[in-house]
């Protein structure tokens, strides 16, 4: 049975009510306990608009205006040669295939992982992991303020589910990829991420978002990371949804003592897109890396929200997003860094820097420092330009090509967030998806 | 090799060049000075191509082509180089993959192969021991975080690169220390010979102590008022701009 979710005639409410009886996990006490919670506080924020502070220049009424259906299951609407387009060269991978949300066991990879590692579905995980699980699900990303996270929270199936032991290192990468196949209706997933790192080790979590057609549905994402003491976790998010989709996902990241967390956002498809990204640097002497690069065109609206917490002293973080705007796009980049009264020696820097290609993109871009402690080092900056004129004519003057000149100074600008990428694998694959972007441009521009 | 005739350029609207006459035969070094807004640096930009320089009258002929006709790559192609009075930060480009693509484009204009990455390699280096420059230069993006002398080394760097028939050093001593001037006039020097031009423009006398041109001409006021030879440069030195602009008001009224 179908279920469909909408604002009206409390879709969701009823929507939930089916939901929950079959829901991976139903015999459990403390999980369904959350669902319920979770959907209250849904029911009681609704959908924010752009009052809400936080959603000031996102609009979401095309989302609270659609029913979306939760579907059963698509896996024989794609088979292994549909995946290749979206796997990495020449690299061995784990890879959890998610077909509209849900697990195919079928298209999945095991990779060789070190002895203690799980990668599995949150689904699976849910009963064979159930104290992990327990222990950490839902406790980072906020339910009770965040209307996306309290749905994702009331509505979660599967995900992915990754658990790296003490002092293990993964060489290889994790890839949670997911597919949206061609459905008749707009329809819903609420992918759920939990990744435990235990202290001093290290791993490479991608995640996934891509469409076999140009149908319309929201992928609404949580993804919550739990970084132990001394770890590493490098964190991708590339996004790739259908030109018509919604894609609001949210990162929360908890950093115990001298963790490392590098996270890099690539955003390219979907209509409407909220990538929310929040660590906590809850321990001493944390590192947080968090850079992205958005690249929108035609009405495209990507919108980035920052929310760096330092919670603890001599912690640093670096932001660096970068943005190129095309056609009558909109970008937001909203940075928040937010210093407690403890996190004394806190050296935060962020970063925003956009190219606006034609006169009708739009961006927004507002930082905000909430700082209550008194020893701390925080700067940001942000940029709105064109093309470097100036550079564009250097680059002339000793002998390139207008056009070449300008390939030049473009793939610099996307270069810049792209590089510190520590999987080549990964980094080779965005630095392709980045190409095709310039080079689909160059197609719309001739035609 | 390059012929200025009755030159007249504006910029938004304003007059700057008011019928400028310049002829540079091959191996000879011109060097241009004058007092500032004479549009010295105005005669640079309009020889290189940068399209805010409106050219209202006059030509200019470089071997034998209508250089006004040329996008700013294709004189590049022709064999004409500026080194930039303020060169250009670039972030994100490496410094070899701007020479690099420089030199394969004009290369590629010129019917040759490009270079492969090794040939080039060793070809940069050679060239980087002239102008004493460290490998991570190479590496760095474009100007970025270069000090002023690592900057204009940069530009005579390339130049040897690019190895161009006609060199303008838009006033590439400007604040150099005496160090960098004479590394900056040894990349000059070395790339001096039978076949090649030179327009050095300076506003000051020092820089041609290093680089000894073959004339010095005064520009004052958007047009060349008096040319001489070396020792003109230093009357400048001594007795300012002043006299000539009084020279020239004289021989007006």
């Amino acid at each position: 049975m179908s279920i469909t979710l909408s604002e009206k005639d409390n879709g969701y409410i009823e929507g939930f009510a089916g939901f929950k009886k079959n829901a991976p996990g139903s015999d459990l006490d403390w999980l369904q306990s959350i669902r319920e919670q979770a959907i209250a506080k849904f029911s009681e924020l609704g959908f924010p608009t752009i009052q809400d502070e936080d959603w000031r220049f996102t609009n979401v009424a095309p989302i609270a205006r659609s029913s979306f259906n939760i579907l059963e299951n698509g896996h024989d609407k794609v088979s292994a040669s549909d995946l290749t387009q979206f796997q990495f060269e020449h690299t061995e991978v784990t890879e959890l295939v998610f077909i509209n949300g849900h697990y195919s066991k079928e298209l999945s990879k095991d990779g060789t992982l070190p002895e203690g590692v799980i990668v599995k579905n949150l689904a699976d995980a849910i009963e064979s992991e159930q104290k992990i699980v327990k222990d950490n699900l839902a406790k980072y990303a906020d339910f009770k303020d965040e209307a996306f996270t309290a749905l994702n929270t009331a509505f979660m199936e599967d995900g992915g589910f990754v658990y790296i032991p003490k002092g293990i290192v993964v060489e290889t990468p994790i890839h949670l990829l997911y597919i949206s196949t061609d459905e008749d209706t707009p329809s819903i997933t609420n992918p759920r991420n939990l990744i435990i790192a235990e202290d001093n080790s290290q791993a490479n979590v991608i995640e996934h978002y891509t469409s076999m057609t140009d149908n319309i549905y929201l992928s609404n994402v949580v993804t919550e990371i739990v970084v132990g003491e001394n770890s590493t976790i490098g964190h991708y998010m590339i996004e790739l949804e259908s030109k018509k989709a919604f894609n609001i996902s949210t990162l929360r990241v908890q950093q115990a003592r001298s963790s490392n967390i590098r996270s890099h956002s690539v955003l390219l498809g979907g209509s409407l897109v909220r990538n929310n990204v929040h660590p906590v640097l809850a321990g001493e002497g944390c590192d947080s890396l968090i850079n992205g690069l958005y690249m929108s065109s035609h009405r495209q609206h990507m919108d980035n929200y920052m929310k760096v917490e330092h919670a603890s002293p001599h912690c640093d973080s670096r932001q660096l997003y970068n943005g190129i705007l095309d056609g009558r796009s909109r970008g937001v980049f909203h940075g928040r860094i937010i210093v407690h009264e403890d996190a004394q020696k806190t050296d935060a820097k962020q970063t925003n820097r956009n190219l606006l290609l034609s006169d009708t993109a739009q961006i927004d871009t507002k930082p905000q420092l909430e700082i209550y402690a008194d020893d701390v080092k925080c700067t940001h900056g942000a940029t709105i330009g064109q093309i470097d004129e100036n550079a564009l004519f250097y680059l002339r003057s000793r002998g390139i090509s207008k056009d070449n000149a300008r390939d030049i100074i473009l793939h610099a600008f996307t270069n810049e967030t792209l590089e510190s990428m520590s999987v080549d694998s990964v980094k080779n694959y965005c630095y392709k998806l980045v190409t095709n972007w310039f080079d689909q441009r160059k197609e719309n521009q001739e035609a | 090799m390059l012929e200025i005739k009755n030159l007249h350029a504006s910029v938004e609207g304003q007059e700057i060049l008011k019928g400028l006459n310049l002829i540079i035969n091959a191996g000879e070094v011109h060097s241009i000075m004058g007092p500032n807004g004479s549009g010295k640096s105005t005669l640079a930009q309009v020889l290189a191509g940068r399209d805010s320089y409106e050219v209202t009258e006059g030509e200019i002929i470089f071997e034998g082509k209508n250089l006004l006709e040329l996008a700013p790559e294709e004189r590049a192609c022709e064999g004409i180089f500026m080194a930039f009075q303020y060169p250009v930060e670039i972030p994100g480009v490496a410094n070899t993959h701007l020479l690099r693509e420089a030199l394969n484009s004009v290369r590629k204009y010129r019917g040759e192969e490009p270079l492969k990455h090794i040939e080039f390699v060793k070809f940069a280096n050679e060239k980087m021991k002239i102008m004493n420059m460290g490998d991570n230069l190479l590496k760095r993006a474009v100007n970025e975080g270069f000090s002023g002398g690592e900057k204009k080394k940069n530009e005579i760097f390339q130049m040897q690169i690019l190895e161009p028939k006609l060199a303008i050093l838009d006033e590439t001593d400007s604040g150099l220390d005496i160090d960098a001037l004479k590394v900056v006039s040894e990349g000059v020097n070395a790339l001096r010979s039978p076949e090649r031009g030179f327009l050095v423009i300076t506003h000051y006398q020092r820089l041609l102590d290093y680089i000894v041109p073959d004339f010095v001409h005064v520009l004052v006021d958007g047009k060349i008022v008096k040319t001489g030879g070396k020792e003109l440069a230093l009357e400048l030195e001594d007795k300012g701009y002043g006299w000539i602009e009084e020279e020239k008001t004289a021989a007006n009224s």
